[in-house]
């Protein structure tokens, strides 16, 4: 019967960090009285409190119990929902994590915080006790089968948890008659819980949906006590603990005064609970079971109760926690599937020509085989996606922090939140979003007192937006502050040597400054915004991820931040090209089209250089054959074929030799045993075995645009030569 | 032969040869992945010129170097006998694969440590730091190499080297 637990704590942890999070979004939106929210703040307090009683973090389940009591009282109406009472939950929430943390990492917290905070907490309890003991006992429907009256402070005894599997009474063993069984031993209060029942329409009257918690108050042994369970060991879930181990819990509940509902999923409620036993078992004698508490309170949670149950038994259903290890394998594994896959159609189709009467099926086969492989890849990598809720749920909490302590008054929109993107760009994103938005929040937003001075309304705003376009998702982080200020950047970035005064540049041109790596417009560090991370680094950060990120701002009205983003960094749809006999690929979204070009329409520039005109854009041409030195000669363009793409917000026109396939491929790494080469981002495997660069769009375009302004910074390289020294000039 | 009377202290060592420009080179045989045959890589742009490219290892991307070249050796045409070793590099992080073109296989030995000693400097244009030790296998003198210095080290080394010649 014993089970290690240890294995299963970091469920318990990595379950309770959701539920924090859970709490944390809730307790922000707690502004109107929902009751929705409050529920599924209590729930997620009262998870984290059960688990870390399994566990024996009784750490925990004391401090979140009080949490969990106030959550409660919030739920009943009992208690309304102050601004105190809201800021004291969500310093309890951190101080819950950091116990959580404390438990994970093995160390033990005494943080003078919590100490703090639990005492801030008992206060809030005991501010209108009186209220709250006239209704104590409606947490707990108390079935006594003994007739005696309870002795309360009975120690010696055990605590039975009973959970009966739901096929309990086909095996023909009947609960009452065990429970019966056990008041021959001593004394008994049962807590029978109802939360596992369906509701009427769902019910089937064969199958048992109670379990019972059982106070035992007898001297009998353990094996006594399990000896009454014997014939339905198999087919039941029993646990049996001493009462001494528990006599904290159990004195608190047996102590009318100063109980509160511990156990939710011991939920009462009693009409359901006494129909449910009438259902599944007609023997069952009414009078038996005598309900103490069935007050009109208990009306009104039994219509949530049912709601709320079913939905939590559909999540279980509907879900698995995988070790993304696992998940990663899984991918790994259909990525090669997907090369051997194209290899051998590649093959079918040599054999086309082929007179073989095999040939025909063999074909249809692999079409076959790749609308599956396609599919099976496609399924795959939508377990990765997770909707982008998971980052944004961080914010609100971030920004009712910050705007506190600036003194500013922020309203937090989000919109978007399902959008779905996938897990490694997730978790990548987080901090640059976070350095956007408190940048925002410190350098965007003025204080009530300039917004008003300027005609606009005491609180502003910071609008949070994801959404999918093409193969992206677009972040949007857009507040209604003071905007950029142009001259302020431009003084900034010439004292700071980035710009000389002789340089034109747009108000865009001056936006994008802030981007340059050694800019910061704030001079003195505060922590908020100045923690030595600059806009280079998000900028950096997004474009290390296939993205990146550009601002608009009007002076006055405010700015917005826009960060766009590959969905995946697993596949990609790839336009193969050749060009000097090599074959490269370039991702199929960056591309605008391909023209066949001639000289005349190419407008040099200074000699080097040269310009298309495109849909009323002169956008540079870069011949990729040059920027990568694969040729000695440059070619003149003659008739070429041209790739016009877009990568980082510019466009520019690709010179390629030829155009070959568009196939989808899986992005392979060249830093995992090589290293990152500027101007592509991966590479990938051909049907063929052979290896094809992908194309970094917005490096490459970096890179021909640095190299027809300057002279060529490498040195030819010649297929059987050495690399001659690198010369800056 | 020396009797393995103390087998702790003296610990025998396999290591793999292959001949590059006629002379003897080791590799531990516990670095070396597995020896193929050449076969074309894919080019890497703007990449020093002892990089050959990058080749598709059963589904990993490692990539190939002309040991050669990177010695600053005279380069010469792959033949029939050039194989390609694939050796696992400790890097600075992690441990990874990669792949060096040598003219030829030699051989395999075990060599007590009695019969490795340091290597001299030695001012024949290859860069020392390259070398791990000298040790003499059946009279002949073979160079060990330190292969997580010759993949790690920047590729200003190389150009210095050629600078020198």
């Amino acid at each position: 019967m014993s089970i290690d637990l240890s294995q299963f704590v970091p469920v318990f942890l990595e379950e309770s960090f959701e539920g924090l999070e859970v709490m944390e979004s809730g307790l922000l939106n707690l502004e109107e009285d929902d009751a929705e929210a409050i529920n599924a703040i209590f729930r997620a307090a009262h998870s984290i409190k059960g688990g870390a009683g399994t566990f024996g973090f009784s750490n925990i389940t004391d401090f979140t119990h009080v949490v969990e009591t106030l959550m409660d009282e919030l739920r009943a109406g009992r208690r309304s929902c102050s601004d105190s009472l809201k800021s004291v939950l969500l310093s309890s929430v951190d101080c819950i994590r950091l116990l959580l943390e404390a438990a994970r990492d093995g160390t033990s917290c005494d943080d003078p915080q919590i100490k703090q905070v639990h005492q801030q907490l008992e206060a809030e309890l005991s501010f209108d006790n009186k209220d709250k003991v006239a209704i104590v006992d409606n947490e707990f429907e108390k079935i006594e089968i003994s007739s005696s009256p309870v002795a309360v402070k009975e120690t010696q005894g055990w605590v039975i948890d009973f959970a009966p599997a739901p096929h309990l009474l086909m095996t023909g063993n009947e609960p009452i008659l065990l429970i019966s069984a056990l008041a021959d031993l001593g004394q008994l209060v049962t807590y029978a819980a109802t939360d596992q029942v369906p509701s009427l329409d769902e019910l089937n009257p064969e199958e048992l949906f109670l379990h019972w918690k059982i106070d035992l108050y007898s001297d009998c042994s353990e094996l006594a006590v399990r000896e009454v369970f014997e014939w339905v060991e198999g087919d039941c879930s029993l646990s049996v603990l001493p009462l001494q181990t528990l006599a904290d819990e159990v004195s608190e509940e047996s102590v009318p005064n100063d109980s509160v509902s511990d156990e939710i999923a011991f939920d009462k409620v009693a009409e359901k609970s006494s129909t449910a036993l009438v259902l599944n078992n007609e023997s069952v004698e009414q009078p038996t079971i005598r309900s103490e508490t069935a007050s009109s309170k208990n009306n009104d949670d039994s219509s949530a109760a049912p709601a709320q149950n079913t939905r939590k038994i559909q999540a279980d259903q509907g879900s698995i926690r995988v070790g993304i290890d696992k998940i990663d394998g899984l991918i790994n594994r259909v990525g090669e599937l997907v090369i051997t896959q194209s290899m051998l159609g590649q093959v079918g189709l040599e054999m086309s020509d082929c007179d073989h009467p095999g040939v025909e099926r063999l074909n249809d086969g692999l079409v076959q085989l790749e609308r599956n492989t396609r599919d099976l890849q496609e399924e795959v990598m939508r377990i990765r996606m997770l909707p982008i809720s998971f980052v944004f749920n961080r914010f609100p909490r971030m920004v009712h922090d910050i705007s506190s302590k600036l003194g500013k008054v922020v309203e937090l929109t989000l919109s978007g939140e399902q959008t779905e993107l996938d897990k490694t760009v997730m978790e990548k994103i987080g901090d640059p979003l976070l350095h956007l938005i408190r940048n925002a929040l410190d350098h965007g937003l003025e204080t009530p007192q300039e917004r008003i001075a300027t005609g606009k309304a005491e609180s502003g705003t910071i609008h949070l937006s994801a959404s999918h376009q093409g193969g992206f998702i677009i972040i949007q982080i857009k507040d209604d502050g003071r905007g950029l200020d142009t001259n302020k950047i431009q003084e900034k970035a010439l004292s700071s040597g980035l710009i000389t005064t002789d340089q034109v540049l747009s108000d865009s041109d001056i936006h994008d400054l802030i981007f340059v790596p050694g800019f910061s417009t704030v001079a003195e560090v505060n922590d908020l915004s100045g923690r030595g991370v600059g806009m280079d680094v998000v900028r950096r950060n997004i474009e290390a991820l296939g993205g990146y990120v550009a601002v608009v701002s009007e002076a006055g009205e405010g700015s917005t931040f826009t960060v766009s983003l590959p969905l995946t960094l697993a596949i990609l749809d790839g336009q193969l090209i050749k060009t000097q006999h090599e074959i490269y690929i370039i991702p199929l979204l960056s591309i605008i089209e391909s023209i066949w070009v001639s000289t005349e329409s190419l407008n040099a520039v200074a000699g080097r250089g040269r310009l298309f005109l495109f849909r009323d854009e002169y956008i540079p041409v870069i011949n990729l054959s040059d920027v990568f030195c694969l040729s000695e000669t440059t070619k003149s363009f003659t008739n070429s074929l041209m790739v016009i793409v877009e990568g980082g917000g510019k466009r520019a026109g690709l010179i390629v030799d030829e155009l070959q396939g568009q196939q989808q491929v899986v992005i392979k790494s060249l830093e995992t045993n090589y290293k990152r080469v500027e101007g592509f981002s991966g590479a990938t495997i051909l049907g063929t075995g052979q290896v094809a660069l992908i194309l970094d769009v917005a490096g490459v375009i970096k890179m021909g645009l640095d190299s027809s302004t300057k002279q060529y910074p490498h040195a030819i390289n010649k297929d059987d030569g050495y690399l001659l020294a690198k010369v800056d000039i | 032969m020396t009797e393995a009377v103390e087998p702790l202290l003296l610990e025998t060592r396999q290591f793999l040869t292959f001949i590059l420009a006629d002379e003897e080179y080791g590799v531990d045989i516990l670095r070396v992945q597995e020896i193929r045959g050449w076969v074309p890589v894919t080019r890497i742009p703007n990449s020093p010129g002892y990089m050959k490219g990058v080749l598709n290892l059963r589904g990993e991307i490692i990539p190939i170097i002309d040991l050669r070249m990177r010695f600053g050796l005279q380069s010469r045409e792959y033949g029939a006998t050039t194989v390609v070793i694939v050796v696992w590099i400790n890097g600075p992080e992690s441990e990874h694969c990669m792949g060096i073109v040598v003219d030829a296989v030699a051989d395999t030995y075990d060599v007590s440590s009695d019969d490795i000693q340091p290597a001299p400097l030695i001012r024949n244009g290859i860069d020392p730091k390259f070398f791990e030790a000298l040790a003499t296998m059946n009279e002949k003198m073979v160079v060990l190499l330190d292969l997580d210095y010759l993949m790690n080290s920047d590729e200003q080394s190389c150009v210095d080297l050629d600078r020198l010649q």
